[in-house]
């Protein structure tokens, strides 16, 4: 990796330059009740929109590659046959401008599962594939625990990697194509002053943390603990509504529904992102449901994310961005969930 | 200086069909022609189905156990168990029962009608393991479907097993599958007993749990019965547990015990999750399971 220091007053010529292509950045979308900025990944056109002092942003940029609702495949529809006709839903590249460490690191998740297991997933490696990625640093929220997670940092997974030190910004830059794109701006090698810099930003954000996740010997204790009492609580307060599915970076459960065109001339298979806390998520045709309970379909999203997706890779499927625990209207959140299950004192009663 | 991404195609430029591997392949389906319709019972007919492209038919391998995924545009895709045998490659038998969506609308069609075929997916007997062996057949109700594969596997090699049996248990004798086959099956040596929950007046068989004959069976079994039998167990999820408890005290080893679990499918790739156990996909992992894999899931039965 090569790093080098870029003037911040060059950025907006970076931006610029890109904006050849379709440029997708966080902007500020409005304030909530208590008057906190609620940010969102949108198509960004004007450079000033483009909030990189963002927080968090309320959505993560997954739909970006999973939309909420895809079409698999389109069918023609003669008297005797049919015809499939397959589409990706790509036209041209786009670029992720600004994206945290969690949130590089939950596609660098979604790719082992989707493209680097059995039977590759074309909807999400087209897409995957024609992104130019630019991360930014960031200030943990209160509720952030993506260093107990160890996505805190991203190593691959990017184009360029910003940290902002005050008047310059510490570029990291992974690829041959990022290179390229910042020549002819002006970039120098940083000196130690700028090492100092980049090393009291790491301080201060690893020092902002405040919701951790004891994750030593999880998968064991997930295992010892299947049958306790604890899930059934959380599953009391548990609303079954899927929002933290719908915010999560790493959440890729979906369904298939066939709707046919009233002519009959055609018909579409479309994909929609599922979420294992729907009533529905396990029941089979007949109406047997493996998990009626909401008890049972919680525990199964912890086991899923922090045991089973660890077992299969050796690592845990949560990034630790918090989104879950802020959108969640019962206040359940995975620090809470975890402590209580490892019969450690929770965040939030402290 | 051109800051213009180029579009990366993600398709290579040449491809064989190769399913697990192809990016091409996952929205790939056979076309597949429903050549036969056996209504077997009020709820459930036999489709023998064709892959129409004659060469993809002969390259269209399976072993037993191993599912496909069927669509029909328009209404719906889901997993079947094949149940014909696998020397007849892309000739494919599906024992449906009605009671979804899709499998409604397949009550209704006849021979001819076009449907989608992907796979095959999914883990599978090791019928070659157990050669020499003694193999006990349990299945409960719909259980006989996936059964049926490895059935005819050994009816086909019948001289590599040793004693054949197949307990089946059904709510009523209206409910019994493939009845026009325990004939044969009894000609090519195996003991076959069926037991209902419900008879009617015209069953001369014994009644009531899938147990009884079980334990009936082994109580029967000659010495050193159980460190030469395999066993495949398929039925209701209440079944698993009591049947499969029975075995292991009978002393057949979890690892030579294997059961076919049901779940709900979506994309019989391991990418939907809905068939997932605990974490483990049914599709990938399964749906055949030995019971000691079974023991280490969590709700799997």
């Amino acid at each position: 990796m090569l790093f080098k220091i870029l003037p911040k007053s060059e950025l907006a010529g970076l931006f610029a330059a890109l904006s050849e292509n379709d440029i997708i950045g966080p902007v500020h979308k409005g304030d909530n009740r208590a008057g906190t900025p609620l940010f969102d990944f949108a198509r960004v056109t004007d450079f000033d929109t483009l909030r990189l002092d963002f927080t968090s942003t309320v959505h993560s940029a997954k739909r970006f590659v999973l939309p909420y609702r895809e079409t698999l495949s389109t069918f023609r529809i003669t008297k005797d046959s049919w015809e499939k006709q397959v589409d990706f839903n790509i036209e041209r590249p786009f670029v992720l401008f600004g994206l945290h460490a969690c949130d590089i690191n939950a596609l660098n998740k979604l790719d082992k599962v989707l493209m680097g297991s059995v039977y590759p997933t074309p909807y999400y490696a087209a897409k995957r594939r024609n992104m130019f990625i630019i991360g930014i640093d960031c200030i943990p929220l209160s509720s952030c625990f993506c260093r107990s997670m160890g996505t805190d940092t991203a190593l691959t997974g990017f184009d360029l990697f910003l940290t902002d030190l005050g008047e310059r910004y510490f570029v990291e830059i992974r690829s041959a194509k990022a290179f390229q794109f910042l020549k002819g701006l002006s970039l120098s090698d940083p000196a130690d002053s700028d090492h100092d810099l980049y090393l009291d930003k790491n301080t201060a954000m690893n020092a902002a943390f405040v919701a951790h996740v004891e994750t030593s010997d999880l998968t064991k204790i997930l295992d010892l603990e299947f049958e306790s009492p604890v899930w059934k609580d959380w599953g009391a307060r548990c609303l079954s509504c899927g929002t933290c599915a719908n915010v999560c970076p790493t959440c890729y459960c979906y369904g298939v529904e066939e709707t046919v065109a009233l002519d009959l001339s055609s018909a579409r298979k479309e994909k929609q992102l599922h979420s294992c806390n729907l009533v529905d998520f396990a029941e089979v045709a007949g109406g047997h449901n493996f998990r009626p309970e909401s008890a049972s379909r919680l525990k199964y999203r912890y086991y899923h994310k922090h045991r089973g997706f660890v077992e299969a890779f050796e690592e845990s499927l949560c990034v630790g961005c918090g989104r879950c625990g802020r959108s969640c209207l019962a206040e359940i959140n995975v620090p809470d969930v975890i402590a209580s299950i490892r019969h450690e004192e929770m965040v939030s009663d402290r | 200086m051109n800051h213009k991404l180029e579009f990366v195609d993600v398709l290579a430029e040449s491809h064989e069909y190769r399913p697990a591997t192809d990016l091409k392949s996952f929205e790939y389906s056979h076309a597949a022609e429903i050549t036969n319709v056996y209504p077997m019972t009020e709820h459930e007919h036999l489709y023998q189905l064709r892959i129409v492209d004659p060469e993809a038919r002969s390259r269209f391998t399976f072993r037993p156990g191993q599912f496909v995924m069927l669509e029909v545009p328009g209404i719906g895709e889901a997993p079947f168990s094949i149940s014909s045998s696998p020397s007849r490659h892309g000739d494919l038998d599906l024992c449906i029962r009605h009671v979804g969506t899709l499998t409604n609308f397949l009550a209704r069609v006849g021979r001819g009608t076009r449907v989608g075929i992907s796979g095959p997916f999914g883990t599978s007997f090791p019928v070659e393991k157990m050669y020499g062996q003694n193999i006990l057949l349990i299945a409960g109700g719909l259980g006989i479907v996936p059964l049926r594969s490895p059935i005819m596997t050994v009816l086909e090699n019948r001289s590599r097993y040793r004693k054949v049996d197949i307990i089946y248990g059904a709510r009523s004798p209206a409910e019994l599958l493939y009845t026009y086959e325990y004939e044969m099956w009894r000609k090519f040596d195996i003991n076959l007993n069926i037991i209902v929950d419900h008879p009617d007046e015209t069953w001369t068989g014994p009644s009531g749990l899938i147990t009884t004959i079980l334990d009936q069976r082994i109580a029967t079994a000659s010495e050193g019965f159980s460190g030469r039998t395999f066993a495949i167990v398929c039925g209701p999820p209440v079944m698993f547990k009591f049947v499969c408890q029975r075995l292991i005290d009978a002393g057949i080893p979890m690892q030579r015990i294997f059961v076919s679990l049901e779940r709900r499918m979506h994309c019989g790739r391991g990418k939907c999750c809905r068939c997932n156990i605990g974490s483990t996909y049914t599709c990938l992992e399964g749906p055949v399971f030995d019971y000691w894999t079974v023991m280490n899931l969590k709700e799997a039965i």
